[in-house]
């Protein structure tokens, strides 16, 4: 399959999903056990993306202070706690992680 | 488009224009992010309109830069975007009686700032006779700045010097959204499940890891939400 067909695919599926209860309201309503459990998708798919990304190297655990990402992700995530705001947070991550590898 | 249609519309894309600046460079990052991992110009820029999903063409976009297999691509996308059936819940109500062709469009521009900006307008204001061109408004609104930005940073992405380290702009993307989501124990146990099974799952094959991670820290937010 091409990409287009990944985006194809994608795109179904998302599509799927906007317009699940749109179309189907009036004969089906939410279970409540998966309106709970929608809740908890963003945070789970995000932090299953950002763990190995700043945890790892070359699909090893790398947990060291050699690991820049590690650290730079350490600085992001205090602007993120204390700015609660996504560009500064990005743009001191981005920051620590330049710096760290000039540094190091 | 008359009067009070336009009316509507017009307010629809004013609620969403504050929205607008956030979203800006989310798409701007995509489309560098699209075009570092190796997809064309007309792909990368296709994806935001066929998939139209910002977090999840970030995802698509790093697992085919990995070569993951299309079928679990395609999954992953489907998992990323499983919230949308939640905002498809709550305003499926409110466009009830609207004909097929409106539920479809509607459908198609429901993102999380849409939802956000014609949730808003509904539960001011109730089913109105103008209700959906707002919407659409705010539809409309979202979809042009997601094309428009997604376009500027297919081709801005090329003039970042690659010791910029642009990949790393994807995790820290996703730890400023995941940051201000963690106000509860159930959450931020779905969080940390969901990270460390990734990490104990990334040798699974396929790319299958954060599938599985996603769903291990959704049932731990649940467990642990039901003990609270």
């Amino acid at each position: 399959m091409s990409v287009w067909g990944i985006f194809a695919l994608g795109g179904l599926f998302t599509f799927a999903t906007r317009f699940s209860f749109i179309y189907a309201l009036g004969r089906v309503r939410i279970p409540p056990a998966l309106h709970r459990a929608l809740r908890f998708v963003p945070p789970a798919v995000l932090s299953a993306i950002i763990f190995p990304e700043v945890l790892m190297t070359d699909g090893r655990l790398d947990a060291g202070l050699g690991n820049h990402r590690m650290l730079a992700a350490a600085v992001a995530l205090a602007v993120a706690a204390r700015t609660k705001k996504v560009l500064p947070t990005i743009a001191a991550g981005m920051a620590a992680l330049l710096l760290l590898s000039r540094l190091g | 488009m008359s009067g009070p249609k336009a009316a509507a519309f017009w307010a629809g894309v004013r609620a969403e224009s504050p929205l607008l600046l956030g979203v800006f460079p989310f798409g701007m990052i995509y489309g560098a992010l699209a075009r570092d991992a190796g997809l064309s110009v007309a792909a990368s820029q296709a994806m935001s309109s066929i998939v139209f999903g910002g977090s999840s063409q970030f995802v698509a976009a790093k697992l085919i830069k990995e070569s993951a297999p299309a079928l679990v691509i395609a999954l992953t996308i489907a998992v990323v975007n499983a919230r949308h059936m939640l905002y498809s819940a709550s305003v499926a109500e409110y466009v009830r009686a609207l004909p097929l062709r409106w539920k479809l469009l509607l459908a198609y521009l429901l993102t999380d700032e849409a939802y956000a900006a014609a949730i808003v307008h509904y539960e001011a204001e109730g089913v109105t006779p103008h209700g959906h061109w707002f919407f659409l408004g705010a539809g409309v609104a979202l979809w042009t700045c997601w094309q428009v930005s997604t376009a500027l940073g297919v081709f801005a992405g090329a003039a970042i010097p690659p010791s910029w380290r642009l990949d790393f702009a994807l995790p820290l993307t996703f730890l400023a959204m995941v940051v201000p989501t963690l106000k509860d124990r159930a959450v931020a146990g779905a969080a940390l499940t969901a990270g460390l099974v990734a990490l104990l799952a990334f040798a699974l094959p396929y790319k299958l890891g954060l599938i599985a991670a996603a769903f291990a820290g959704i049932a731990a937010g649940t467990l642990l939400e039901r003990r609270a």
